[in-house]
């Protein structure tokens, strides 16, 4: 090999390090930027206080207690549908019928529908209009939920799928039926992968504003929602809110919201890890 | 003959059990149970065209189609309005391609280093980080595009002297929140070209570099292809960055300096001023979403398709 060639090969690779370098490197800068932005602001007050119009006194409480209330109940909400899809799409859906793949292309599609049309469709369906159930905890809930629904089925799909097909058939010659053998073999194998993709939809949930502003909880609330039909803010709207204030402490506030934020994500996603690494079956 | 077929109707007795299982009420219930549930999504598909359509078609009662896709003036929530969408489409394609030009060349580096030349152990480890990368909220990406990216290196270190909000700003940053998208499509479509075809190239002499660019490059293009439509699909679709980093002018525009309205801000900033059910305002978002929608409808079709060829000629 030529002197020369080398060079280029040289100088290709370390291009290609680079684009990987700035995009990592950006997260990093990111992450302490916001840090030294927020970290002063950051104190348990904050976590309990209410919004304010005073920036010392703002604190994240009723937006934080929204979000979990938030998770719980799009929770409720997805994991026994995006399960059962997933079931339905993998162990029984024929894959010849037209239907089925209409099915199956409808939801590559979903995922790629950008979020702030779930939001149109929330506040044409959900909190105006058929549902009519106004700005309340369940109506957020259930858009965010139709959000990452797809999330849900593709992941569970895939920890379905993983589950070897001689593990079905050994349960079948054993007499078991249909639904026995997916309710006791399969299913039980491939909760981590399931768990796992719940954990992802749900912390991309959490983050997720545009959809929340469309249907209308950006407006000021000073108190923890108390049940589905209570109105309600969220992590990402108080974080908005701050933003789009003129004075520079609401900015501090929103780097302190935005860590909090991050902070649950990241709790989010070791869980997550934990389970892939800690009950990941190798067949 | 008729007798030779009475074992499979589990008459005769002892033939059960090689027979038709009986028939089991359960189970069917079980199947139509998961199929409803599978249904929601096509419900949901269902329940965007027609909430679009709706307050769309009487949109277009109203203001004709021409006025709306092609004035250049728009400012539907004014007292003497005017419905021109052409500066929110323009925004949206400016800030589109501002971030295009940033994830494009940063992706596919990525890319080909994670699938070419990266270790297993170095490739795991920053396939996680652009995951953590993918995982930020946008909301996050906004904050840090308005509160560091314009003034610090913007303003201080390149010296360009932008206005707070403008249109560089946030489509660069848009571009950073799409690299994980185009960077771990394309690298799934680059791993699976198959080894032999490397090692082919190789074989006759090729190096590492051309290997890279002329083998795998091309063998896996159409993968490369749907990476960058989604990403475009995701670039038209971000609401927050654009909407806290961009400001919010309608704004028939090239000039990246400028502040930019995109279909997406457009939505949130008026979809949250309470406008009521069936004025002109409220339908102008429909009317908007509706055009956003079948937009990227189009993009994430052809992406699905080109995902679908490098699979069936690979896998």
């Amino acid at each position: 090999m030529t002197a020369k060639r080398d060079t280029r090969g040289l100088i290709f690779k370390a291009i290609l390090m680079s684009c990987l370098g700035i995009s990592v490197l950006l997260l990093f800068v990111l992450v302490i930027d916001t840090a030294t932005d927020g970290a002063g602001a950051l104190s348990l007050d904050f976590l309990t206080n209410p919004p304010s119009r005073l920036a010392d006194r703002a604190g994240i409480g009723p937006a934080l207690a929204g979000t979990l209330w938030l998770m719980v109940v799009c929770a409720i909400f997805i994991v026994p549908v995006g399960v059962a899809s997933a079931i339905y799409l993998e162990e029984y859906a024929d894959r010849t019928k037209w239907w089925n793949r209409m099915i199956e292309v409808n939801i590559q599609n979903l995922a790629a529908v950008p979020s702030i049309v779930y939001g149109i469709l929330g506040l044409a369906f959900i909190v105006r209009g058929p549902l009519d159930l106004g700005r309340v905890v369940l109506a957020g809930a259930l858009t965010l939920g139709l959000l990452v629904l797809p999330v849900v089925i593709i992941a569970s799909r895939e920890a379905i799928r993983a589950v070897p097909p001689s593990i079905r058939e050994g349960s079948l010659a054993l007499g078991a039926t249909q639904w026995q053998t997916i309710w006791r073999q399969v299913l039980p194998s491939s909760v981590p992968g399931i768990a796992t993709g719940v954990i992802l939809a749900l912390s991309r949930a959490i983050g997720e504003t545009a959809p929340l502003i469309v249907i209308g909880a950006a407006t000021y609330i000073a108190f923890n929602p108390t049940g589905l039909d209570s109105a309600f803010t969220a992590m990402p709207i108080q974080i908005f809110n701050w933003i789009s204030q003129p004075q520079d402490d609401f900015k501090l506030k929103a780097a302190a919201g935005i860590l909090v934020l991050l902070g649950v994500l990241m709790l989010m996603n070791s869980i997550a890890i934990y389970l892939r690494n800690r009950y990941e079956k190798k067949w | 003959m008729a007798t030779a077929s009475t074992p499979i109707d589990g008459a005769t007795p002892g033939a059960h059990a090689l027979g038709v299982a009986p028939r089991r009420l359960g189970e069917k219930a079980i199947k139509l149970v998961l199929l409803a549930a599978a249904l929601v999504s096509v419900l949901t598909t269902t329940g965007i065209v027609l909430s679009l359509a709706s307050e769309t078609i009487s949109f277009f009662g109203e203001v004709p189609i021409g006025e709306f896709y092609g004035g250049t003036d728009f400012s539907p929530l004014f007292a003497d309005p005017s419905f021109g969408v052409l500066p929110l489409v323009t925004g949206t394609l400016l800030i589109t391609a501002i971030g295009l030009v940033v994830a494009i060349p940063l992706g596919l580096g990525a890319a080909v280093y994670l699938s070419e030349y990266a270790s297993p152990r170095v490739r795991k480890t920053f396939k996680a980080i652009l995951e953590l990368l993918a995982g930020v909220p946008t909301i996050v990406f906004g904050y840090f595009a308005l509160t560091w990216f314009t003034p610090v290196v913007l303003n201080d270190l390149l010296g360009m002297n932008v206005p707070v909000f403008n249109a560089l700003s946030a489509g660069i940053i848009l571009g950073f929140m799409v690299v994980p998208t185009i960077a771990s499509i394309s690298e799934d479509a680059m791993s699976a070209v198959p080894t032999s075809l490397r090692e082919a190239a190789y074989g006759i002499g090729a190096n590492k570099l051309q290997v890279s660019t002329r083998v795998v490059f091309p063998a896996a293009l159409s993968g490369i292809v749907a990476a960058i439509v989604l990403g475009i699909s995701r670039a038209i679709g971000e609401t927050m960055i654009v909407l806290i980093a961009a400001g919010q002018v309608p704004n028939l525009t090239a000039d990246p300096r400028e502040s930019v309205e995109t279909m997406t801000t457009f939505i949130a900033a008026s979809a949250k001023g309470d406008l009521p059910t069936g004025s002109i305002g409220y339908q102008t978002i429909f009317a908007v979403g509706m055009t956003l929608f079948v937009l990227t409808l189009i993009m994430n079709m052809i992406s699905i398709r080109f995902v679908r060829r490098y699979r069936q000629v690979y896998e």
